[in-house]
């Protein structure tokens, strides 16, 4: 399996660490006090047989968090983008 | 007599095409008071002790491909019973004890060889957890032994235990009553036994939805039609998020791959079941001479059952740089199972919110011993519908209530075993 990171280009999956759904919803800590929330947050996962949106941090790479969507029936890749939108820069 | 040396001979000369079946191939009845969903060993081994222990025969076991084709049949065969916490070693070592007199009670050889399982360690920090884990064994009182690095090297030559290896050994926790079992023979003597007090053992039949009716289960639909089945109890191992997904429950599980690897048959070399502790590595070899080991997961979600390169070399790395004679062996095959990890890393027998449907499943990759138990318990589960006291911790409100069985002490993260 290889990934195609939007700045380092295809590369080996051993410079990938995989970290997981990306689709849970770290709940507000603040507004969120109900516990089953929070359950379902930390615990419960779809996992689905087919496309799964999952995060990977390309750790020997450019060390962006990546969003990635695999089938986990056929490890075929439909789509890669950065997780977090890099920040124009200069004046705002 | 079923087998004798004149069968054999006579089979042998008959090209074996005239063995009698082992278990019959009936169609499925519309009701049964229990309908077990998978026929991987736990499956099995609840049917057998559905009946065996509790007299309920009316019970079909339905099996979305043929026995064996899961991870009872792609495992590495260990079993033993050397974990930490309480609940895991009373768990595990009534199903070594399960182990001990199943042949027996089978009348089918499964071939227990209780050859040792010896965990190897490489720093103090590491010992120190072995001797906390040896000593929580034996106020259990289950086997343990310490040995020290010459005592590791004296037990299994082949080890490299000198000072300048790349991980040097400091010493290792032995558990003499673990070891291996046949476990192809453990799906078969199981379904054998089960089929002969009368359940129904049914191949190609897939679940592929529940009748629920006021928060009642009345039975299953399959791909051989609707069976209705006063209680149903789900045992489908890596499968588990999705079939409990089609009575609507979400799982604290991942669905995982798992690679093993064999080598070519060599001569006996290796008597003992060995771990190593730099890195996840376990060998074994087969009766037949292959050296069976595994390493890691993947790593990723993965209903895919084959795995990558990177593991498989990460694997083959551990074994040459623990037993450098290995380095030359050629490998044969290697496969993939699908494991079904909790966020724990430990099991889940437990009742459902639906009412008569059970669960079982979240084994990870450590399942394959746990087989005689996990169908003696959930057996009881399913007959008493209250939990068997060595299985009642591994419910699935743990999640919510916190009492997690957390053998690493480690965060939410679903690798551990
Ligand atoms: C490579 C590998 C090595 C391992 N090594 C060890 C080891 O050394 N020691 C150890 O203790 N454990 C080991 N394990 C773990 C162990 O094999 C599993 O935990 C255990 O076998 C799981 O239980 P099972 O036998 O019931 O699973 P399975 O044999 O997978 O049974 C589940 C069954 O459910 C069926 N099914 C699924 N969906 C449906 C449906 N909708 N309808 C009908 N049927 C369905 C499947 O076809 C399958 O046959 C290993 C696992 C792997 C993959
Ligand atoms: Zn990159």
């Amino acid at each position: 399996m290889r990934i195609d990171c939007p700045w380092c280009g295809s590369r080996p999956l051993h410079e990938y660490a995989y970290s997981g759904d990306a689709t849970t919803k770290r709940p507000d800590a603040e507004r969120d006090a109900d516990l089953s929330v929070w359950m379902d947050h930390v615990y419960l996962r779809d996992n689905p047989a087919g496309l799964h949106k999952e995060y990977w941090h390309h750790v020997s790479g450019c060390r962006s968090l990546l969003v990635v969507t695999r089938d986990t029936t056929t490890h075929l890749i439909e789509s890669v983008s950065l997780a977090v939108q890099p920040s124009k820069g200069g004046k705002k | 007599m079923r087998y004798s040396a004149g069968s054999l001979l006579r089979n042998a000369l008959s090209g074996q095409m005239h063995w009698r079946k082992v278990w019959r191939e009936p169609e499925p009845k519309s009701a049964y008071d229990v309908i077990i969903v998978g026929g991987g060993g736990h499956g099995l081994a609840t049917a057998h002790y559905l009946a065996r222990n509790h007299g309920i025969t009316n019970v079909a076991v339905l099996e979305k491909g043929y026995l064996g084709n899961g991870n009872i049949g792609r495992n590495t065969t260990i079993v033993r019973s050397n974990y930490l916490c309480p609940d895991n070693i009373a768990f595990y070592d009534h199903s070594l004890k399960l182990w001990e007199g199943l042949s027996q009670d089978l009348n089918y050889n499964v071939m227990l060889s209780q050859r040792g399982v010896l965990n190897v360690f490489h720093t103090p920090a590491q010992r120190d957890a072995m001797i906390r884990r040896g000593n929580a064994m034996a106020l259990q009182g289950v086997d343990a032994v310490l040995l020290n690095r010459a005592e590791v090297g004296k037990l299994v030559p082949i080890i490299d235990i000198s000072p300048d290896a790349r991980f040097p050994v400091l010493g290792g926790l032995l558990q003499p009553r673990g070891g291996s079992v046949r476990h192809d023979a453990v799906a078969w003597g199981y379904a054998r036994s089960g089929d002969a007090q009368g359940i129904d053992i049914i191949q190609n039949c897939e679940v592929t939805g529940f009748a629920i009716e006021n928060g009642k289960v009345r039975g299953v639909q399959s791909n051989k039609g609707p069976i209705t089945a006063k209680k149903v109890a789900i045992c489908v191992a890596g499968r588990s998020s999705l079939v409990a997904a089609m009575a609507g429950l979400r799982l604290p599980i991942e669905s995982h791959v798992l690679q093993s690897y064999v080598t070519e048959p060599v001569k006996p070399i290796l008597d003992t079941v060995v771990s190593f502790g730099a890195a996840h590595f376990a060998i074994v070899q087969s009766d037949k001479g292959g050296l069976v080991f595994n390493g890691d997961l993947d790593g990723y979600n993965s209903y895919a059952q084959r795995g990558n390169m990177e593991v498989l070399t990460s694997a083959a790395a551990c074994a040459a740089s623990f037993m450098p004679c290995f380095s030359r062996l050629r490998m044969l095959r290697h496969w993939g199972g699908i494991n079904d990890m909790t966020m724990d890393g430990s099991p889940i027998i437990t009742k459902t919110p639906v009412k008569g449907l059970y669960f079982n499943g979240g084994w990870c990759y450590g399942g394959f011993k746990a087989t005689p138990t996990s169908g003696w318990t959930y057996a009881h589960l399913i007959a008493n519908d209250e939990p068997h006291e060595l299985a009642a911790n591994y419910s699935l409100s743990r999640f919510e209530t916190g009492a997690l069985i957390n053998e690493s002490g480690s965060g939410p993260v679903p690798g551990k075993h």
